[in-house]
């Protein structure tokens, strides 16, 4: 492997990274926190995709566009928390299948409002050269985005008078409310933030896939579940590491074969981790957190 | 089923005992008026192909392989709490390998033999899939996630397997275009034997329905039964009462993989085709929103609303069906959680015990669902 190659497999580990991370954090924020299983989370992608490529059309620049997404997926989740997945908490197995129905009917309804497909808008930044290779600048950048995102979660959970309410709602709903905490509040914006990262991922890669279609957002949802089952229940530690994890060895089959075996390569590892270690990663990290505690 | 039926009378009359291994407190529908619905529905669905004619009745025959599909789901799922997406890998797995068998052993025998082979893979393929997730201490939400995710690679896998490198023997896998060609429904050994297609299909179809129902009944009323409820319920207090927990799970989770895979069966010769479509992620929700709308643990409610469900997808055949079932599966969800058929049941008795205050509590117990 010579050292053109090896950029090659680190852009292409980028991209897998930011892929994984990014489809995951929502789905991720709003299971994790909330016990509730989105399956629309692929249809939350769609609108900020198609929010973004609609506004950028009528002329707005490619930022603004992509805030619009983001904006516009936020309102959107708190509209549907309010009316349908407010009633559901605490009803793991019915979220599942009214979300279902919330996505049965936004693809098809995306289909009936624009058509098969929209057209996209082009890629930015153009692509980076080296030797006979080249490689889209903004696919690896997005790997920046991903990592900027985990850390403003980071410092949104646990650094913020925000977070701690938030995840005190999580941990005792009961002993939350009996301290002053509106956690009827809580658990909306929980899920606007949620909703909010969902738009942000589509609006991100709304230039850097092909023409976005009803089904873009369905795309994601199969690395989304199995990063957040690979993960495990604590999203700020699980997300990043199964997204390193599963990310560097699709990038690795992907770069000695082809993009197929890439990506089955990636579900067996991710199937074979879920027989090793039933909570995630995250639940890795933490017995490996108490049993430190303990010899100390 | 000792005891399920508590018969005051010793001398119970014939048709008490022939109906009491099918009833018990594990199944919605127990009372005379309950067994007159079905009877009538069995009879009418028994006459769609005398009425239609065989033309209509082998077109709507995949209502009722479909049904089976949701029968499938509803015995893991409205009996063990076990939600699997991965019906449809069962169904999909049991179709494509009939096709090659079929495709490869010309004659009667290779249908035969299809048919076998199919539903035994199907079995296996549930069999392993459970193994790993159940003595793996998989749960919940992950066993949903993990089946969901095995349709989808098999939808991926499939969806690349176009071209002629891709064959086995005569069978081409098709990729995203699908098995073509596939045999019609047959029993027999080399070339002797009896063609089942179009009237014929939709007998069998509804045949094996019955078959399916009365056998799970009979299940699920038993000590089997009672112990995949129990782990539904509690699984931690079933578990310390000393019963096997994992071990109902896997077996359950197994028969359910094998009653998907009778169905698959069923759906390529219908069809003559399969395609990687049935993996996707709409096909794998079906049963979901059958069982959902049915009511998940009312057999006979999940093989209702499929056959309904479907008919009204027929009549909706315009861009706008997608997006009235998905809004009923809402509405159902939030006015409904446990689904019409136990809705319908609650119903019926509140009108009964209305008109005939306290003179039969014992019937007042078993209405129909």
């Amino acid at each position: 492997m010579n050292g053109y190659e090896l950029l090659n497999v680190t852009f292409q580990f980028l991209e897998s990274f930011a892929f994984i991370v990014l489809a995951t954090v929502g789905l991720a924020v709003i299971f994790g926190m909330m016990g509730i299983i989105n399956l629309a989370h692929g249809e939350f992608i769609l609108v900020g995709a198609y929010a973004t490529t609609l506004s950028a059309h009528q002329g707005l620049p490619l930022p603004v566009a992509m805030l619009v997404g983001v904006v516009a997926t936020t309102i959107f989740g708190i509209v549907l928390e309010r009316t349908i997945i407010r009633r559901l908490y605490g009803r793991l197995l019915d979220s599942m299948v009214a979300t279902f129905g919330i996505s049965l009917v936004l693809v098809q309804l995306t289909r009936i409002l624009f058509g098969n497909s929209i057209d996209q808008v082009s890629t930015p930044f153009g692509a980076i050269s080296y030797g006979s290779y080249s490689y889209s600048l903004y696919r690896v950048l997005l790997a920046g985005a991903a990592i900027a995102t985990l850390l403003v979660l980071y410092i949104l959970f646990t650094r913020t008078a925000f977070g701690i309410r938030a995840r005190a709602t999580i941990q005792d709903e009961e002993t939350a409310r009996s301290m002053g905490v509106d956690t009827d509040r809580m658990y909306m914006s929980t899920f606007a933030i949620g909703s909010a990262l969902a738009g942000l991922t589509g609006a991100l890669y709304a230039p850097a896939r092909a023409s976005p279609t009803p089904e873009f957002g369905s795309e994601f949802l199969v690395d989304a579940f199995v990063a957040v089952v690979v993960g495990g229940p604590s999203v700020l530690v699980g997300t990043p590491l199964a997204g390193g994890f599963l990310g560097l060895i699709e990038a690795f089959f992907t770069f000695q074969w082809t993009q197929f075996i890439g990506t089955v390569a990636m579900l067996v590892a991710a199937i074979v981790m879920i027989r090793l270690l039933p909570d995630g990663f995250s639940g890795l990290v933490e017995s490996v957190r108490t049993s430190w505690r303990e010899s100390e | 089923m000792e005891g399920v039926r508590m018969s005051s009378e010793p001398n119970s009359s014939l048709l008490e005992r022939v109906r009491s291994p099918f009833e018990g407190p594990n199944t919605l529908g127990n009372s005379n008026g309950f067994w007159l619905t079905f009877g009538v529905g069995v009879v009418s669905l028994a006459l769609y192909p005398v009425l239609f004619g065989t033309y209509a009745a082998g077109e709507r025959a995949v209502f009722l392989v479909y049904a089976l599909l949701g029968v499938s789901l509803c015995f893991v799922w409205g009996f063990c709490g076990i939600l699997s997406f991965g019906q449809v890998a069962f169904f999909g797995v049991s179709g494509y390998t009939f096709g090659i068998v079929g495709l490869n052993v010309s004659s009667y025998t290779g249908v035969t033999l299809g048919i076998v082979a199919g539903i035994a893979v199907a079995t296996l393929f549930a069999a392993a899939l459970g193994y790993f997730m159940f003595y793996g201490g998989v749960r919940d939400v992950y066993v949903t996630i993990i089946t969901l995710v095995v349709a989808l690679v098999l939808k991926t896998f499939m969806d690349q397997t176009a071209g002629g490198e891709w064959a086995i023997g005569e069978a081409e896998l098709g990729g995203f275009n699908g098995m073509r060609n596939i045999p019609n429904l047959a029993i027999g050994v080399g070339d002797v034997g009896i063609d089942v297609s179009r009237a014929m299909h939709y007998y069998v179809a509804l045949a094996a329905l019955i078959a399916v129902y009365l056998g799970l009944r009979v299940l699920v009323n038993g000590r089997f039964g009672y112990a995949m409820v129990a782990t539904r319920e509690d699984e931690t207090r079933t578990e310390m009462f000393g019963y096997n927990t994992t071990l109902i799970k896997f077996v359950t989770f197994t028969l359910g993989g094998a009653l998907a895979g009778l169905s698959g069966v069923l759906y390529v010769t219908w069809g003559n085709y399969i395609d990687p479509q049935q993996f996707a992620i709409t096909a794998a929700s079906m049963p979901v929103i059958w069982a959902s709308i049915g009511g998940r643990d009312s057999i006979a409610g999940t093989m209702a609303a499929a056959i309904v469900l479907q008919w009204i997808e027929l009549q909706l055949t315009g861009e706008w069906a997608l997006v009235i079932v998905g809004s009923l599966l809402v509405f159902v969800i939030l006015a409904m959680p446990e689904g019409i058929a136990p809705r319908l049941r609650t119903f019926v008795l509140d009108r009964q015990s209305s008109s005939e205050p306290a003179t039969a509590p014992a019937t007042t117990e078993e209405v129909t669902d």
